[in-house]
């Protein structure tokens, strides 16, 4: 069958899936057979970007039943490309947690801690690529949940009070968040009668109802976004988590409701982006941008300065919608955003994963005790240079396409005001980011010598920061995959908004 | 006069908003956990509302379904909701999530 080579698409579900499985049922020895397992998934996400790339999007029946009554999943070169994403920075946090969780111990709660740590690490990557793949609301609204529950058990596996409070508040935000979204499914299912969003494109008008359900599954996405005003239980909650949790919480994890997000208002429901919202969007993202390094500048701990760091560049997504104005402005909004999207994934798990480095060699990550970092963990001390490089947006990194595309597209547009957020937000993340830096070359008199670290958890996040920077480098290519994705409704705005 | 299916659509409204009152005004946990979960009620009644197609008519199966799921969803999160209560009252004593330290928790 020529079709045959498409299963790559479901295969990016049942991969990580098997692999709970087996982490439940086979609890010795399992690390490695996970661990293949993921080489077996970035295979499979390789395989599958190549395949859209060369073939274009696809549209895969499961089973063979078509829509209303089987599942379909959607897979374009913006699918692809978080997929890879997901699993390489799932991949590379995995690698770190093999040693951030003791391998051998007596510690019964550290024992417990990496026995539950698997399952629910390959369940997130299993619900995160069926959450890019789907294309049906309520589906959306299941993997939602599914990565939800996942993400917030993540969160509380460390233990602590402040982390239960933190995934507590999590849980709570995100339940709320996907009833909004449930209600919004409702209305337009009631009204509309259909679920799938290209169905849902063919068949919307400007009625009430149909303004109530993208309002509510709008705020519900948000949510669990944590955009501006709705950020406050994403610094706790990413703060707190282990570290690698915490790598791929901020990483991945919000980048999913955005991704929805944007394939409801551009794929669904392109009618109701009017150029009031499309401010509104982007208002919403400046705030969060200012907010976030605002605070992020203020903090006093590593890893809560780069939870609001994360904040702040949260609302450069946002950004997005104000920028998608006219034919090329928009095509390089859509690939700026989507380019931000990768460089700051990859940034942000590599801040992270060094920002738990110091922890674990310091005993503590309160910025004014840190010192000679440069002499015990050099290499931490260049990851997270490195990393904050591109979240500054200095060429030659990944971020630095992707602010320079974003700020090429707000000329174009004439948004002056975007093109002056974009670059003095990269003077803000310079500023907290050169905070903790600054401290790193400092000589300390008499600071206790840090303990010594796996390189394995030095080089993880080391060679993140590499792909952050790698970014900077294959930006054609990934322009060019984005391509098989750009839904019509921009390559068609050759007269503007209306 | 109304109709069946609208009378049960506001109901739901009604529901929805008692339950995200509750979430967002109680600081004791299993109020707030009650209060989505009653959230959840109001919007899956929504939905058998909506399914309902008039007397003696077969009424719609899809909202039908969607709420079977939808339940199964609300169950597992409940679960988690009230095991991290548990937990969190063993481990501070108190069942809400008042901040004694650091990071302005603006508490929902």
């Amino acid at each position: 069958m020529p079709t045959d080579q498409w299963h790559l698409i479901p295969l990016a579900i049942a991969l990580p899936l098997s692999a709970v499985l087996l982490a439940i049922l086979v609890r010795r020895a399992t690390v490695y057979l996970l661990l293949g397992i993921l080489l077996l998934m970035s295979a499979n996400a390789v395989g599958l970007t190549w395949l859209v790339s060369s073939q274009g999007p696809k549209t895969y029946y499961m089973g063979g039943w078509e829509p209303p009554l089987g599942i379909v999943l959607y897979a374009d070169g913006l699918s692809a490309l978080l997929i890879l994403m997901t699993t390489i920075v799932g991949f590379a946090a995995g690698l770190y947690a093999l040693r951030y969780f003791p391998t051998k111990t007596d510690d019964e709660d550290a024992t417990h801690r990496k026995n539950h740590f698997w399952p629910l690490w390959m369940f997130l990557l299993a619900a995160m690529s069926a959450l890019f793949l789907s294309r049906d609301i309520f589906n959306i609204y299941i993997t939602l949940e599914l990565m939800g529950l996942a993400a917030v058990s993540l969160v509380a596996l460390a233990g602590e009070p402040v982390a239960l409070r933190a995934s507590m508040r999590y849980l709570l935000v995100s339940m709320a968040g996907s009833l909004f979204y449930l209600v919004g499914v409702a209305l337009i299912y009631a009204n509309f009668g259909v679920l799938d969003l290209p169905a849902i494109r063919a068949v919307i008008n400007q009625s009430p109802a149909a303004i109530i359900a993208l309002s509510l599954m709008t705020v519900g996405l948000m949510m669990k976004t944590a955009l501006f005003p709705f950020h406050f239980w994403l610094p706790p909650a990413h703060a707190n988590a282990p570290t690698p949790v915490s790598a791929v919480l901020s990483g991945l994890v919000i980048k999913a409701s955005f991704y929805l997000l944007v394939r409801l208002w551009f794929q669904g429901f392109d009618i109701f982006l009017t150029p009031i919202i499309m401010i509104i969007m982007g208002a919403m993202g400046a705030m969060a941008i200012l907010w976030g390094a605002f605070h992020a500048l203020k903090q006093e701990r590593v890893k809560l300065l780069i939870a609001y760091s994360t904040v702040a560049q949260l609302g450069y997504l946002f950004l997005l919608f104000p920028l998608i104005k006219s034919g090329e402005a928009s095509k390089l909004a859509w690939s700026g955003v989507f380019i931000f999207v990768l460089a700051h994934a990859f940034a942000k798990a590599a801040l992270f994963l060094a920002a738990g480095n110091i922890l674990k060699a310091y005993g503590h990550d309160r910025i004014s005790d840190l010192g000679e970092m440069n002499r015990y963990i050099p290499v931490t001390v260049f990851a997270f240079g490195l990393a904050g490089l591109s979240l500054v947006g200095l060429p030659p990194t990944g971020g630095f396409i992707a602010k320079w595309l974003m700020i090429r597209s707000a000329i174009l547009g004439e948004q002056w005001w975007c093109a002056v957020l974009i670059a003095g937000g990269g003077l803000l993340a310079a500023g907290y980011i050169l905070r903790v830096i600054s401290r790193a070359f400092r000589t300390v008199p008499d600071i206790p010598r840090p303990k010594p670290l796996s390189p394995l958890t030095e080089w993880t996040a080391l060679g993140l920061a590499l792909l952050a920077l790698g970014l900077g480098f294959t930006g054609v290519y990934t322009l060019d995959l984005l391509q098989a994705g750009t839904p019509e409704f921009i390559l068609n705005l050759a007269g503007g908004i209306p | 006069m109304l109709q069946p299916s609208t009378l049960y659509s506001l109901t739901a409204v009604v529901l929805f908003c008692m339950g995200c009152y509750s979430l967002l005004t109680y600081s004791h946990l299993l109020r707030k956990i009650l209060g989505v979960n009653v959230m959840g009620v109001g919007v899956f009644m929504l939905l058998i509302a909506r399914a309902y197609a008039g007397e003696g008519q077969q009424s719609d199966p899809v909202p039908q379904a969607l709420v079977l799921t939808g339940i199964v969803v609300a169950v597992c999160a409940t679960a988690l909701a009230l095991n991290l209560a548990v937990q969190i009252e063993a481990t501070t004593h108190k069942a809400d999530l008042a901040e004694d330290e650091e990071n302005n928790g603006n508490a929902n």
